[in-house]
């Protein structure tokens, strides 16, 4: 891993961003749709720049689940989960069934089912996972380019049985009380508390996850495996136990992307293949193997886009933020943090 | 002779070729009636994609999603010309702008953009088809190749790629149609593609560049540069240290693949009459390479057959079970994926080789039969090649 210190810049920085309280009044200026950049004065970009920023922190933190995710699959065991969408869209609709439920048999524990829900999401998320990598993925390690095809195949099974189980249209769980709703320490200033609640939510599997990996044994051998599988095998490392565990975790971890972004947007059966392009170009872009390295790009791409999106109409942002990573990327194809360890 | 050697390995190649002719260009237009054979042509035009991949895909082992990009390239261009040619200011007097597309009307723009201008001429359009596709794929491939980017990393940068252009075209309505696409195209210089007549017309003139660009293929695959290729997709580095340029051979390849998607947009935008971002992102694009595993990524006749099968099974079926289709195609998809990797033509090909197994034909012929596919072979091939030949 590449230093507390650094571990710690990268961890404060969204942090610092949402503490910021510029001496100006924080109030969007009333503006025409789309003026020329020279129409703002400095004070009405830094409001700008503060407002968007809060909603990209969603934005950001459900893409770094997505992307730590991935990260641990893709970046670690080299395989393409095109389904990784799907197993977000499982979690959010884990989330919206256990909503459903405390509804129907247990109103009273309804201020608190959300907390569980986010477990229950990862451990259903992460069965299904180890499930999957029974039957499927370790059969295909050594085809990198069929694991994308197959996952694919995965996906549209998982989409049609969301179709038909949940049906076609777009469903929210009901939130608790204590997530709605936003903190307005200053006149003007509202930031909202689920934007508040994913953004740590996501800080915590992050730190949990980099621990798990640097410091638990599991991590060791993990580690061991990626960096070198046959003398991993040698010294008495069971890898397909560990190919199956680091599947299940990343699948898990998608789960609780999945329940953070019930707090953000609605699921429906495709939530999940939306967010497939921006997660993949975060693990690509911030370097295959780095967890760090996600972490700084899912930051980047979601205030890119959040921001953009505000001065370039419609679709215009998310098109001008995926053009300049791939640009970048064929410019620097190893990413933001290339692994220093040549893995085979 | 020799021509038709480096084109038909064995005699079986050939025959199966002969029957593939017969089939497309006599058997369907006689048994179908003329709304079905247009379906056959409009899935034809996939072909053309299908070809591109069996090259890329299948014999460099470099897996593109975004083909769908040169397909929409390629039918965008042809799309555009004859946008232009049904909206002249007569039969669009009623317009605050006469002479200009509708949809531009509708979005309040008063004056053709300047990169529609060119595609008032047929020549410049026509040309476009091929070159725009391939001028991009080799901007696209040379950076990419150059870096020795391959395998899932330039699946994943072409299928962002694809996000981007069904997303810009989409967010543009004035300047593309936006999401409703390209529509109410008329007339290819003054000539109806819209009645029987036509379409017959076109879905031979489909059929006759398929079957062109399938021998193109099947012609590249035989000969040496073929060889390198497979060597290259098999033993990169031994080819390189043997003094070939990698990432060129790939570049032209992913430029060739890209020509012919363009052509098959193109066709496609004839036959079907209009274009729109659906065919361009993603989803269609990942479509395309399932055609290809299904009917086998090796074989080019076998990937033009997973276009008709698949899209057959997928009109016939989702007509009928409109839900259970998808489970079907992930199924399908995986099992292929996982089962059958080279497809219906590997199948084909095994039972093919367990009928010769049993004959008393011996081994000999055997080794006749089974083209150089192997690693060891390929990279024999490559260092028999004398430098002078490098492509």
């Amino acid at each position: 891993m590449q230093g507390a210190a650094e571990t710690l810049f990268f961890l404060s920085a969204p942090l610092s961003f949402c503490s910021a309280r510029p001496s100006g009044a924080l109030t969007l200026p009333h503006i025409q749709l789309s003026p020329p950049m020279e129409s703002y004065s400095w004070e009405d970009l830094q409001n700008i720049f503060l407002m968007q920023g809060f909603a990209g922190i969603s934005l950001f933190s459900v893409l770094l689940l997505m992307g730590l995710g991935l990260a641990v699959i893709f970046g670690q065991m080299g395989v393409i989960n095109m389904a990784h969408g799907e197993f977000m869209a499982l979690g959010a609709y884990t989330v919206y069934l256990c909503s459903t439920l405390t509804a129907e048999y247990a109103p009273s524990f309804g201020p608190y089912y959300f907390v569980v829900a986010i477990f229950i999401a990862f451990i259903v998320c992460a069965l299904v996972g180890a499930a999957v990598e029974w039957l499927m993925i370790r059969r295909l390690y050594h085809r990198p380019l069929d694991t994308l095809l197959a996952t694919w195949g995965l996906s549209l099974i998982m989409q049609q049985t969301f179709r038909s189980t949940f049906g076609a249209r777009e469903v929210t769980p009901t939130l608790p009380e204590w997530l709605m709703g936003s903190y307005s320490p200053k006149e003007g200033l509202d930031i909202p508390i689920n934007g508040m609640f994913v953004l740590g939510l996501a800080i915590a599997v992050s730190f949990a996850l980099l621990l798990f990996m640097y410091k638990s044994s599991f991590g060791l051998r993990l580690r061991a495996t990626v960096q070198n599988r046959k003398m991993s095998g040698a010294v008495g490392i069971n890898t397909n136990s560990v190919d199956r565990l680091a599947f299940a975790l990343g699948c898990g971890i998608a789960g609780i992307a999945g329940a953070a972004f019930t707090t953000i947007g609605s699921t429906g059966p495709d939530s999940g293949s939306r967010y497939i392009v921006d997660a993949f170009l975060v693990v690509v872009f911030g370097g295959a193997a780095s967890l760090m390295g996600s972490l700084a790009s899912a930051f980047g791409i979601a205030q890119a886009q959040s921001i953009l999106e505000f001065f370039l109409e419609g679709t215009k942002g998310k098109v001008a933020t995926l053009l300049v990573i791939v640009v970048a990327l064929m410019i620097r194809p190893q990413g933001l943090f290339p692994s220093k360890v040549r893995a085979h | 002779m020799i021509f038709f050697r480096t084109l038909f390995k064995t005699k079986g190649e050939a025959i199966s070729f002969a029957v593939f002719v017969a089939l497309i260009a006599i058997i369907l237009p006689l048994a179908l009636p003329i709304f079905r054979l247009n379906l056959v042509g409009k899935y034809l035009s996939y072909g053309f994609v299908a070809i591109g991949l069996v090259l890329l895909w299948g014999r460099c082992g470099i897996l593109s999603l975004g083909q769908g990009v040169f397909f929409g390239l390629g039918g965008y261009c042809m799309a555009m010309f004859l946008k232009l040619e049904a909206s002249d200011p007569v039969s669009t007097s009623i317009q605050t702008t006469p002479g200009i597309p509708d949809f531009m009307d509708w979005n309040q723009i008063t004056q053709l953009p300047w990169f529609w201008e060119p595609f008032k001429s047929f020549t410049f359009a026509s040309c476009a088809v091929f070159l725009l596709p391939g001028l991009i794929a080799f901007i696209i491939g040379w950076a990419m190749f150059r870096r020795r980017v391959g395998g899932v990393y330039f699946a994943i940068i072409t299928q962002a790629i694809a996000l981007i252009l069904s997303l810009g075209i989409d967010g543009n309505q004035g300047f593309t149609g936006g999401r409703n696409g390209i529509t109410d195209l008329k007339t290819l210089l003054g000539w109806d593609i819209r009645t029987t007549g036509a379409q017959y017309t076109l879905y031979f003139l489909c059929v006759f560049l398929l079957l062109a660009s399938a021998l193109l293929a099947k012609y590249i695959i035989n000969t040496r540069f073929g060889r390198v290729l497979m060597a290259m997709r098999d033993r990169e580095d031994r080819v390189r240290f043997s003094g070939y340029d990698v990432a060129m051979c790939r570049t032209f390849v992913f430029a060739l693949a890209a020509m012919l998607s363009g052509l098959g947009g193109a066709l496609f935008v004839l036959q079907v009459g209009f274009m729109s971002p659906s065919l361009v992102g993603i989803i269609p694009s990942i479509e395309m390479v399932i055609f290809t595993a299904v009917g086998g990524r090796l074989s080019v006749i076998g990937a033009i057959l997973g276009c008709l099968i698949v899209n057959f099974g997928k009109t016939a079926f989702s007509e009928a079970y409109p839900d259970a289709w998808l489970y079907l195609m992930g199924g399908t998809f995986i099992a292929v994926v996982m089962f059958f990797p080279d497809g219906l033509a590997g199948i084909l090909d095994k039972s093919g080789t367990l009928k010769a197994k049993l004959s008393t034909l011996g081994t000999g012929l055997m080794k006749k039969l089974k083209p150089a596919e192997s690693a060891e072979k390929a990279s024999a091939a490559v260092a028999e090649i004398p430098k002078t030949a490098e492509p």
